[in-house]
């Protein structure tokens, strides 16, 4: 399993592309949006929260459908298939590949574009909790959802039609960290439910994401 | 003698030919007489005016669309479970008949919430959650039209209805969390205070019965037109073997 995802990390890596795709996404998005609403600063800082956590979720987006398709394409995904690790295991895997070529970047560049947009000072913390507990479940529910499309051809419009609504959760209880942070007030509730959420979803999506996989490989 | 018997495609056939006559008049004889006893024949409300009238079709369009999902689910751990080929047919018939609710839900909501509140949009718990659903609803009838083979398509579209309701249900709980609503809360529910009073409730009554009847109606049909589809396909098959 640790050599499965020394093998994504290297692809991802050197096969350029989606490693530094989602980062410039999150990048753009962080700078057009003060160029579109304008520069007022309070307006920017109370949008911050929202935007940032709206970004990184559809620069996750962007690059979900690299975590099967190419293995699905060239046959890995069968050799995965007929290997000694179970296809739960390595759905895990890849997601969290996923999660470290795109989400962990994210957390990391994300205090520097929340200056870009004023965020508050008191928010920078829960920033970096917020994404660093929420990106995690971005991942593996992206994972079950390309998991459900492998088998079809550009599915990529498709991919986000079935992923956007399981999102919400994610980003509602996300944002809504950051900005009780921001202004100073209790997170403990919605941090809790982020967190609750990454863990069931890591705990039970990839048995779903496994079972859609196999019936693709049929 | 059990229900699984009627899991035959064969069986089914029979029994709902021999029922969708029946339950196709009920649902038409309960909408007819629920829409005009309410719209004609029941005063207009104090403060809302004749919109109250909308009622008719908001609220049972609204019931019936989370009630299709509902179905669905049940249908497709069906499928899962036992294989029976009719389940995972009515579950994709369904689907586009619990969208169509969901917009005439939305729309209806819309129209009332114009004159009512002032908006024709507000981004209320009941509201977004609907909004929701609508995209569920998309999703899982886009999967079922992309993926061709269609044992593989209902198996994935059986997994997505399972893993979408239990996200779903997240949702409409974080949405509550993010925004407390405009929306009334439940005016038919057996317990509740307050309720609305007789002279809404009888016809409004009849219109669910009217809804019910014409989901069943119309997801018979559909799985009847599915079976038909999937014997033509076979025939076809059989026809370039030989």
């Amino acid at each position: 399993m640790i050599a499965l995802l020394a093998r994504d990390l290297r692809l991802a890596v050197r096969a350029g592309g989606g490693f530094g795709l989602g980062l410039a996404f999150f990048l753009l998005v962080a700078v057009l949006v003060p160029l579109g609403v304008g520069p007022q600063t309070e307006l920017l800082s109370r949008i911050a929260p929202g935007i940032l956590w709206v970004g990184a979720l559809l620069a996750c987006l962007l690059s979900l459908d690299r975590i099967f398709a190419l293995d699905f394409e060239d046959g890995t995904l069968d050799l995965l298939a007929t290997s000694p690790v179970p296809m739960e295991g390595a759905v895990a895997i890849k997601a969290l590949a996923h999660w470290l070529v795109t989400g962990l970047p994210l957390v990391l560049v994300a205090p520097v574009l929340a200056v870009l947009l004023n965020l508050a000072p008191a928010g920078y913390g829960w920033l970096l909790a917020a994404l660093f507990l929420g990106t995690p479940a971005l991942s593996v529910i992206g994972a079950f959802g390309a998991a459900l499309v492998v088998g079809v051809k550009r599915g990529g419009l498709l991919l986000s039609l079935l992923v956007l609504p399981l999102y919400m959760p994610v980003l509602i209880f996300g944002a809504e960290v950051v900005k009780r942070g921001a202004q100073g007030l209790a997170v403990g509730t919605p941090l809790a439910l982020l967190a609750g959420i990454t863990a069931g979803a890591w705990a039970l999506l990839p048995f779903a994401a496994a079972a859609a996989i196999r019936v693709n490989l049929r | 003698m059990s229900i699984w018997e009627y899991a035959n495609p064969k069986r089914f056939m029979q029994l709902s030919g021999a029922v969708l006559p029946w339950v196709a008049g009920a649902a038409g004889i309960c909408l007819v007489a629920g829409l005009v006893w309410g719209f004609f024949l029941t005063p207009d409300a104090d403060r809302f005016g004749s919109t109250v009238k909308i009622i008719y079709l908001h609220v049972p369009a609204a019931m019936m669309a989370i009630s299709a999902w509902a179905m669905m689910l049940v249908a497709s751990l069906i499928w899962l479970i036992r294989r029976h080929h009719v389940s995972a047919l009515s579950a994709r018939a369904a689907a586009p008949v619990g969208l169509a609710f969901t917009v005439i839900g939305l729309v209806t909501g819309a129209i009332w919430g114009q004159p009512m509140w002032g908006t024709w949009w507000e981004w209320d718990p009941r509201l977004t959650n609907f909004l929701i659903l609508a995209l569920f609803y998309l999703g899982y009838i886009a999967l079922w039209e992309a993926v061709e083979d269609p044992d593989t398509a209902a198996d994935l579209t059986a997994v997505l209805a399972i893993v979408g309701s239990v996200f779903a249900f997240l949702s409409r709980y974080a949405v509550l969390f993010w925004n407390q609503g405009l929306h009334q809360g439940a005016s038919l529910s057996l317990d509740a205070k307050e309720n609305v009073s007789d002279v809404y409730w009888l016809p409004l009554l009849v219109c669910i019965a009217g809804f019910v009847l014409l989901f069943v109606t119309l997801v018979l049909m559909r799985t009847r037109t599915e079976i038909r589809a999937r014997r033509l396909a076979a025939l076809l098959a059989r026809e370039r073997v030989a």
